[in-house]
């Protein structure tokens, strides 16, 4: 794993600023740069005033839903006599993201003390931070990152003086995309197969080992120190358009753009300028397609309604799409979309946990129909079929990777049926279809990988 | 504390039910059925086949209904067009890989998956892609995995992880590739094991016992109870061509719950015993029945009675012997057979019981004597009777110090050498009757097959005697029978086999766990 590029002019490197930084990355570094100020500050202030000033600051989870940060983190009751628990979701694993990766990589104490304070505010002493298997280095970072902290003195019985107990412990998962979500992270964290629970209950009320969890994403964690340093009214002065997206938010940027990385902006920026000026626009020769925004379980949104998106949960939702996670992935028009849709399938049909049967079976037949299609055997019955499929499918399981799975193949579909039919008639040649040119700098996918 | 009432409406009927009962289980109450796989009474909700999804007014989209609680006011569709299309959904999906090998399948005629496809599948399948394949797996004891036809409900995995306690099944791999799998170096030979294949909905587990033996539709049931010790799970005896091939449980929470041990389970085979006694015997040869029954009376006069019976008689039959010493003098004595406890964790005191006979409670409360040397005492003014009991298990000396002997029972008695007289009678499933579970709780048991020859039902037998010793016998039925019992013996009082029903009742006094 390399180096960030430098930051754009336009970016607002609040999370990412020590991006590249190999000296933040130890305690000392980390220390002169300002950090832990606002755990010590947290240690002696009340949840309450935490929760509030999360609350007042508009922050929103930053793992894909959205959900208002200080209102998940009021839902736990601090002194209900029960043993609290915080995770932070570090298993990224939606294809095309990779912003919690940087922030572990480059800054795992910011991390530290997002779990501390995080775990402060709802009232839990102990913290799991559950990252990724395949994620090493960030898996190193975080845990050499965690013994410093414990050797200081920062975590532990008297977390910085303050007499409270703050425990961090850093899980590695065992490479499974479910675990990424919360109840399935849970299971795993207990040392159970990685399978989604029913909900209700929800965490808050029982959640790991069967008490009062909240669990956030990476990147909400990492935020909540600079809104205590800085203030709520700050953080929510960050907004260029709706009220009520506020902040920076992460967006990892990879397909094909001149310039793939981790780029920050203030929620509302404009999609056309941060794919044409921020990422480079497309490579040379090119031109740009279509984008996933959020991550592959989002809508895929034409180039128009990317062009007129702004960046924020809203302005997602007002182009066809969702914000998500803030993976974007990036076709252009030498990329065949059913060959890409059929492998985003192949993921969700190997990623499925298998408890439902939509999920279970369809993910699976989802992939075999648009495979065969790529291959030049499929029929127009199948289209209809991906169609029916995808609406058995949706909103009938216990957790939404089904319905992750549908999404592309719903908006491939209606988005680019052209290109399917074209598969179908024979008007385009099944060799291309399936990589027989692979793109240069693009994600070279062959279909015999994966499963 | 009384649990609040809940109110809602279900397929248009409203009905009332105490809170926190799920959808599912109110819309039994309600009188109709919710398609379902995952869910089972007695085991932990899953929530993982999605078959029982039903419409509720207000909710953003189909709720589970094994995992959503009634709630007041709530309005359920179950078969409205936005339920049935999602079921018919969950059926495609469940058979595309699905071999759809019902011809050779053990569950065709009493399969789930075959039951609602018939009932609102599709006609045909869209799959056209090659379909999973895994081998035929042994899953140890008396359990076969066939993995193609398996639907992944994990009813087998809760039951071993929950109920039985022993976590030896799991789900291994995910998504399409999942199936269901044992623990290393381990198999389904704990003592309850073989619920799983009742449990399972589909033909992916299957008693090795029963494999290829009969097709569903054509046996023919009977509740009955089992005699295998003195829990008395309730079971249904299912018969074919007069033979019985396969005990399944009967679902009782106030004895087992919905299971039955193994051993139990394949214990059937005594039943359908070829060595029977099918004739009266007296003065050395077949007679007919009313001469064996004098020759019976006439050995009483001058001796009293020694009777050692078999403790899985039914306490009719013990009410019956007891008038018979009444009249006679004499006792009734049992020793009942010994194994080991092997209990099921996740049932309430359920347990195949050391006890290794189904009736020693009624026994002893109707006046029988337990003890370890039945035969002890036997003398020459004795006449030995013998109800029911093994031949080759009565000790020749007891058989010589005897004045007499008297055989009524069920096995082929020629090894007990010159006999008084002999009458043959029914076993357990070839009459009508009750016994009483250690816990005091008086269960019936109704006729699965005839009895060979000419063999009576026991009580019918022991009537006859009592009429032809001068007593007032005239009994037409078990039920009557009983009823005498139920005047005459104060633990039984007021009941009848109509108020037994199929599930019994506590006897007056009863033992506490009788009814839990």
């Amino acid at each position: 794993m390399g180096y960030p590029h430098k930051t754009h002019p336009r970016e607002t490197a609040i999370l990412s600023k020590h991006f590249g930084d190999s000296d933040a990355r130890s305690l000392d570094g980390w220390k002169q740069r300002g950090g832990y100020r606002a755990l010590e500050q947290a240690l002696s202030t009340p949840p309450a005033e935490i929760v509030d000033a999360v609350k007042a600051s508009g922050l929103r989870g930053r793992g894909g839903a959205g959900f208002p940060t200080g209102m998940k983190w009021s839902f736990m009751k601090p002194g209900d006599g029960k043993p609290h628990y915080l995770c932070c979701n570090a298993d990224e694993s939606e294809p095309g993201t990779f912003k919690d990766r940087e922030i572990m990589r480059w800054t795992p104490h910011a991390l530290v003390e997002g779990c501390a304070i995080g775990a402060h505010a709802i009232g839990a002493e102990t913290a799991y931070v559950y990252i990724r298997g395949e994620f090493q280095e960030p898996i190193d970072q975080m845990e050499s990152a965690v013994s410093e902290a414990y050797a200081a003195g920062i975590l532990g019985a008297n977390a910085m003086g303050s007499g409270k107990r703050v425990d961090v412990h850093v899980h590695k998962g065992a490479g499974a995309y479910i675990c990424g979500e919360e109840t399935a992270l849970m299971e795993s964290l207990e040392g159970k197969r990685g399978n989604p629970r029913i909900k209700p209950p929800f965490p808050a009320v029982s959640g790991l080992f069967a008490k009062p969890t909240t669990i956030n994403n990476v990147e909400t964690l990492v935020a909540v120190p600079h809104i205590l340093t800085n203030g709520a009214e700050w953080y929510k002065a960050m907004s260029l358009s709706n009220p009520k997206s506020t902040g920076t938010k992460l967006f990892s940027v990879c397909g094909n753009v001149s310039r793939p990385g981790t780029y920050e902006v203030v929620l509302g920026f404009p999609f056309k300028d941060f794919l044409y000026d921020l990422c480079g626009g497309p490579q040379a020769g090119r031109k740009f397609k279509a984008v996933i925004p959020g991550g592959a379980s989002v809508p895929i949104q034409t180039m128009e309604e990317a062009e007129a998106t702004l960046m924020d949960y809203e302005g997602f939702v007002a182009q066809g799409t969702m914000l998500g996670s803030g993976g974007i992935i990036v076709f252009d028009d030498h990329q065949s979309m059913p060959r890409m849709i059929a492998r985003l399938a192949r993921f969700f049909a190997h990623e499925s946990c298998g408890q439902c049967t939509q999920c279970r079976e369809g993910t699976a037949w989802t992939t075999k129909i648009l495979e065969r299609i790529v291959a030049g055997q499929g029929t127009f019955e199948d289209l209809d079929t991906l169609l029916e499929i995808a609406d058995n499918m949706t909103g009938k399981t216990i957790c939404v990777l089904s319905d992750s799975c549908a999404v592309p193949v719903v908006s491939g579909l209606q988005k680019f049926r052209h290109e399917f039919e074209a598969l179908i008639t024979g008007r385009r040649s099944s060799t291309v279809a399936m990589g027989g040119k692979p793109s240069a700098g693009g994600s070279a996918l062959t279909t015999g990988a994966g499963v | 504390m009384t649990t609040p009432m809940v109110n809602l409406t279900i397929e248009g009927r409203p009905i009332s039910v105490p809170a926190g009962t799920s959808i599912l289980e109110a819309a039994k109450v309600a009188g109709v059925l919710i398609p379902h796989y995952c869910y089972h009474p007695g085991l932990p909700v899953a929530g993982v086949c999605r078959m029982c999804l039903v419409d509720v007014e207000n909710a953003p989209k189909l709720m589970p209904s094994c995992a959503t609680s009634v709630a007041e006011g709530q309005v359920v569709h179950v078969h409205n067009d936005k339920s049935l299309d999602a079921r018919k959904g969950v059926l495609e999906l469940l058979l595309i890989n699905h071999p759809l090998d019902c011809p050779i399948c053990d569950q065709s005629g009493e399969c789930e998956l075959q039951d609602y496809t018939f009932q609102e599948g599709r006609a045909d399948s869209r799959y056209r892609e090659p379909k999973r394949f895994n081998p035929v797996e042994d899953f140890g004891g008396d359990v076969m995995y066939v993995p193609n036809r398996c639907i992944l409900c994990t009813r087998c995995v809760r039951f071993m992880d929950d109920v039985h306690g022993d976590p030896v099944l799991a789900v291994a791999e995910r998504g399409d590739r999942a199936v269901i799998t044992t623990a290393p170096d381990a198999g389904l030979t704990q003592a309850w094991a073989g619920n799983v294949v009742d449990l399972c909905p589909v033909g992916a587990l299957l008693s090795k016992d029963f494999l290829n033996k009969a097709r569903a539709w054509e046996l023919d049931r009977s509740a009955s109870v089992c005699t295998g010790c003195s829990q008395g799970c309730n079971i249904v005896v299912e018969t074919r061509d007069n033979a019985v091939v396969r005990l399944k449980p009967r679902a009782n929470e106030a004895v087992n719950g919905h299971f039955m041990c193994d051993e139990g389970r394949l214990n059937y085979r005594w039943l359908n015993r070829m060595d029977r006694l099918v004739a009266p015997m007296a003065g050395g040869g077949e007679t007919e029945w009313d001469l064996a029954t004098a020759a019976v009376a006439a050995t009483f006069a001058g001796k009293k009675a020694h009777v050692v019976a078999n403790p899985s008689l039914s306490n009719e039959v013990f009410f019956l012997l007891g008038r018979i010493v009444a009249k006679a003098g004499g006792a009734i004595h049992f020793a009942v057979p010994q194994g080991s406890e092997a209990p099921l964790p996740g049932v309430e005191d359920l347990s195949l019981r050391a006890d290794r006979a189904a009736n020693a409670t009624g026994a002893e409360l109707l006046g029988a004597f337990r003890s370890d040397h039945p035969y002890a005492g036997v003398s020459g003014g004795h006449l030995l009777v013998l109800v029911d009991v093994e031949p080759s298990a009565v000790p020749a000396a007891a058989l010589s110090a005897a004045g007499a002997v008297v055989f009524i029972g069920t096995a082929d008695p020629s090894k007990l050498g010159r006999l008084a007289a002999a009458l043959p009678i029914a076993n357990v499933v070839e009459s009508d009757g009750t016994i009483t579970n250690l816990r005091g709780r008086v269960q019936r048991f109704l006729q699965a097959k005839a009895a060979p020859g000419h063999a009576r039902p026991a009580w019918y037998a022991l009537a006859d005697v009592l009429i032809a010793l001068g007593e007032k016998a005239d009994y037409h039925t078990a039920s009557e029978v009983f009823s005498a019992l139920a005047a005459a013996k104060p633990p039984f009082a007021g009941m009848s086999f109509d108020s037994l029903g199929l599930k019994g009742t506590a006897v007056a006094g009863a033992v506490a766990g009788a009814s839990r």
